[in-house]
């Protein structure tokens, strides 16, 4: 590891002192630290980046998160922060020589104000939980990132997590109202309030997105929605891919911001019709999923337009649903595309990188002259209407070199993004998994204000350490080595 | 249409050689806020002009001290918004003004704030080293979110010299309800109605009257017009500017102003004097002199934090006052922007 991590104040105990230490008011089931049971935090959703961490903690109380903090502080033990593991940027990847603090034991739901419309959540409380326990209110939690089953809703303030109904509803960061954190110290803090806005500098927003380097969120408040009258969705298949994209802009400029607003191409559309069987156009060479939500007479108007809309734009085929099992079955298809698209290949590697949307054929096109250069075939599902672009590289791990030359397209993918105006992560974090490309999309000032900003928090870089920001040093070397692609199979 | 970039680099860097105090300003409409300004003047509202617009993608970027009526102007010929409403203060106000120093309307509880609106900045930062942060993109989660850090920091962190916006379509219709309703069961009564998925987009409470706007596509804003109690105001627009300019009755005077951001259910504190209640309960306002400290236990009672608005002493603290640990982290932040601590020392804070 090329992260420094400050002396310490005294020597670092060894695994079996510290974990000593953490026994005296843990758990002893809960302090991890043989090889066996450690062996499944080595990695998070990020398989490909893989470390075994010195020890595992599993506190049940935010005191005792705390303690944690205070003891890691005291002899400057490196802290990994994870919530259910499943980020895809290796964000939650363990230190060698560090602790890996579990939140999975915070999985309460503290209080769900139906007036006020919050929710008051411990950190490990799974994204589809808090919906699902608001509905009887009629509300709901706006973002939904593809993991919500799974994924917890401390790990979205981590990364500012996003899903299909962000530009109309917002990433985390808009739909937080405060978070409980633990200080590198072990000080608690709460940021943010009850109210909107809060007096200063605004330290939520900061924290929101910071990939677990400035602080541990032990508590989160969130806004509730009240859950839509009515959704409809309009499919349109069309034969070329730039028609479809004008038929994106043509939505927004009508005035219309969709609920969700999604695009698949034509490999993304046969794996998951192969899949899902959602009666997908499987000719089109691009599918568009334009959910509409609102009053029903809001729906109904602007249901009508949409259809029009994309006929007008050249849509080979327009379906649109005529009941809740139908909304949900076009879903389907765009929700299981990722494992449709595995099904297709031994692996897939999921991009992340955000575009402006008008740059979206010229964006496709230059893929497809990448995907030729590497030899690897590539699916692409995109968030349309906010220009999130999640290309899936399908390769074989098992064949030698496959992944090296997957990396190296991933690296055009998003150096291209960077080049049109758009950037390297739209939601999945930059982790450990995109750091080399930070250098692209900033210049060493930047960077350098950066990692101010973090001593500011924390000064020893005991917090993730290696993760979200490079290194000056890290930059240098990548950018010299940058030009040269991996070599093709001889 | 003028870059300024460099001149206030050069400002930057020779008040750094000697050794002076800078005091940023942009349309100069917001110096009654804060605490009283030290420094020299470093002039943004020079540096200005709309850098790029493009309506389909729903992304404007502009220089800081562009005044929001010129991006209105900009915005209005596609039929496009800041849907946070920031006030406009006689048309002086810049973007850069606006987002230091967290400036939104009456809409903020439904469409978001100017916070919420930006997408990246550019700054200049005390080493006048000119930083770009964000993106002009919806989604960007690469580094630090540095842009809406600015939000409220009232320039202690840096220049902001340009700034993008998500920018979002004007409502194709509007109608704002009016009806009798004592203040007591103001915030109960408005709550309810923001928890029910109707086209609500402001929701202001004064002198025993209720105003509701309700806003969005024509059939759904009349639909619940017609099944809510209340009656249409014409105009309605008329009174929601004036209320986001702060030109109602309300404001006029010189009693001290204070702005309480709460938990909206909250029981409206007991102290008498003309009360406001904006953001369905979010924000209240009140006239008249009171003690900070007498005013933050009421906010935090309230669920949340007060600060003195307009008006009153300027030269103690005017906002809530911050737990020791995050006054700490607030001071090395500030360090880690400006460590020679030239940008408006003391305007947030008297210890920053």
């Amino acid at each position: 590891m090329t992260d420094s991590v400050a002396t310490a104040e005294s020597a670092s105990p060894g695994r079996a002192e510290l974990a000593g230490l953490f026994r005296d008011f843990i758990d002893p089931e809960y302090v991890i630290d043989d090889e066996e049971t450690l062996r499944p935090y080595e990695c998070d959703g990020m398989s490909m980046y893989r470390e075994m961490p010195m020890l595992v903690v599993l506190p049940e109380t935010v005191e005792q998160v705390q303690r944690v903090m205070q003891i890691c502080h005291r002899y400057a033990v490196p802290v990994v922060a994870r919530g259910a593991g499943t980020g895809l940027s290796a964000g939650a990847m363990p230190h060698a020589e560090g602790v890996v603090l579990s939140l999975a034991k915070f999985n309460r739901i503290l209080d769900i104000d139906p007036l006020a419309r919050t929710a008051r959540l411990q950190p490990g409380v799974r994204n589809l939980a808090i919906s699902d326990e608001s509905a009887q209110f009629g509300l709901y939690y706006g973002p939904d990132p593809s993991s919500q089953i799974a994924c917890t809703i401390g790990g979205n303030v981590a990364e500012n997590s996003g899903g299909v109904h962000c530009l109309k509803y917002g990433l985390t960061v808009h739909n937080i109202l405060s978070v409980e954190m633990i200080t590198v110290e072990g000080e608690k803090v709460v940021l943010g309030s009850e109210g909107l806005d809060s007096c200063g500098m605004d330290l939520l927003a900061l924290v929101t997105g910071s990939e677990g380097l400035l602080g541990v969120i032990t508590e989160v408040t969130v806004k509730l929605l009240p859950k839509p009258e009515k959704a409809q969705v309009v499919m349109a298949g069309f034969d070329n891919v730039q028609n479809a994209g004008d038929a994106v802009g043509g939505i927004i400029a009508q005035g219309i911001i969709p609920g969700g607003l999604e695009m698949m191409d034509g490999y993304a559309i046969t794996a998951a019709e192969d899949f899902a069987r959602a009666g997908y156009p499987r000719d089109a060479a691009a599918l568009l999923l334009c959910e509409v939500d609102g009053t029903a007479e809001e729906v109904q108007e602007h249901i009508e337009q949409a259809e029009n809309l994309f006929r007008s734009f050249g849509a080979t085929s327009v379906r649109t649903s005529q009941s809740e099992t139908e909304r949900a079955l076009l879903w389907k298809g765009r929700k299981s595309a990722f494992p449709a698209v595995g099904r297709i290949s031994p692996d897939y590697y999921c991009m992340d990188g955000t575009i402006p949307r008008g740059q979206l054929a010229h964006v496709l096109t230059e893929m497809q002259k990448m995907s030729e250069h590497f030899q690897l075939r590539v699916a692409n599902v995109f968030h349309a209407g906010d220009g999130n672009l999640h290309p899936l590289i399908l390769f074989d791990a098992n064949v030698p070199g496959e992944f090296e030359r997957t990396e190296a397209f991933g690296s055009s993918i998003l150096e291209l993004c960077v080049e049109v105006g758009g950037c390297i992560t739209g939601e999945h974090g930059v982790g450990i998994e995109k750091i080399r490309q930070m250098a692209v999309q900033f210049r060493d000032e930047e960077l350098a204000q950066f990692n101010a900003l973090k001593a500011a928090f924390d000064p020893a870089g005991t917090l993730n350490p290696g993760k979200g920001v490079p290194t000056l040093r890290q930059c240098q070397e990548y950018r010299a080595i940058k030009p040269q692609p991996q070599p093709m199979e001889a | 249409m003028a870059d300024q970039s460099k001149q206030l680099q050069d400002q930057i860097l020779a008040a750094r050689q000697a050794g002076t105090k800078l005091n940023i300003t942009g349309g100069n409409s917001k110096t009654f806020m804060g605490r009283v300004a030290e420094g020299e003047p470093l002039i943004v509202g020079e540096h200005t002009g709309i850098v790029n617009y493009q309506p389909v993608e729903l992304v404007l970027t502009a220089r800081a001290g562009t005044r929001l009526d010129d991006i209105d102007a900009a915005l209005a010929e596609h039929n496009q918004m800041l849907y946070s409403e920031p006030p406009r203060f006689g048309g002086s106000a810049t973007l850069g003004g606006t987002l230091a120093c967290n400036q939104s309307g009456p809409a903020r509880p439904w469409t978001g704030s100017i916070r919420d609106q930006v997408l990246g900045i550019r700054l200049l930062n005390g080493a006048g080293e000119h930083l770009r942060f964000g993106g002009q993109v919806m989604k960007n989660v690469a580094g630090y979110d540095v842009s809406r850090l600015q939000a409220g920091a009232m320039g202690t962190l840096g220049v902001i010299t340009e700034v993008s916006l998500k920018v979002l379509p004007r409502p194709a219709a509007s109608v704002t309800l009016v009806q009798d309703m004592p203040l007591e069961d103001v915030v109960g009564f408005m709550n309810a109605r923001a928890a029910e998925p109707k086209p609500l987009t402001a929701a202001c409470w004064l002198d025993g009257k209720l105003y509701l706007r309700l806003s969005g596509a024509r059939s759904a804003v009349d639909a619940t017009a017609d099944k809510w109690p209340g009656e249409i105001r014409e105009q309605g627009d008329a009174f929601w500017r004036q209320l986001r300019e702060q030109e109602l009755e309300f404001f006029q005077g010189d009693a001290p102003l204070w702005r309480f951001s709460v938990k909206s259910t909250a029981a409206n504190p007991g102290l008498d004097g003309p009360w406001l209640v904006d953001w369905a309960g979010a924000q209240r306002w009140y006239r008249g002199d009171a003690s900070l400290a007498d005013m933050e236990a009421l906010a935090i009672a309230a669920g949340g934090q007060v600060s003195l608005f307009r008006g009153g002493d300027r030269q103690g603290e005017v906002m809530h006052r911050q737990p020791d640990a995050l006054k700490q982290i607030q001071q090395r932040l500030k360090r880690s922007f400006d460590p020679d601590g030239l940008f408006n020392p003391g305007r947030l804070y008297s210890w920053m």
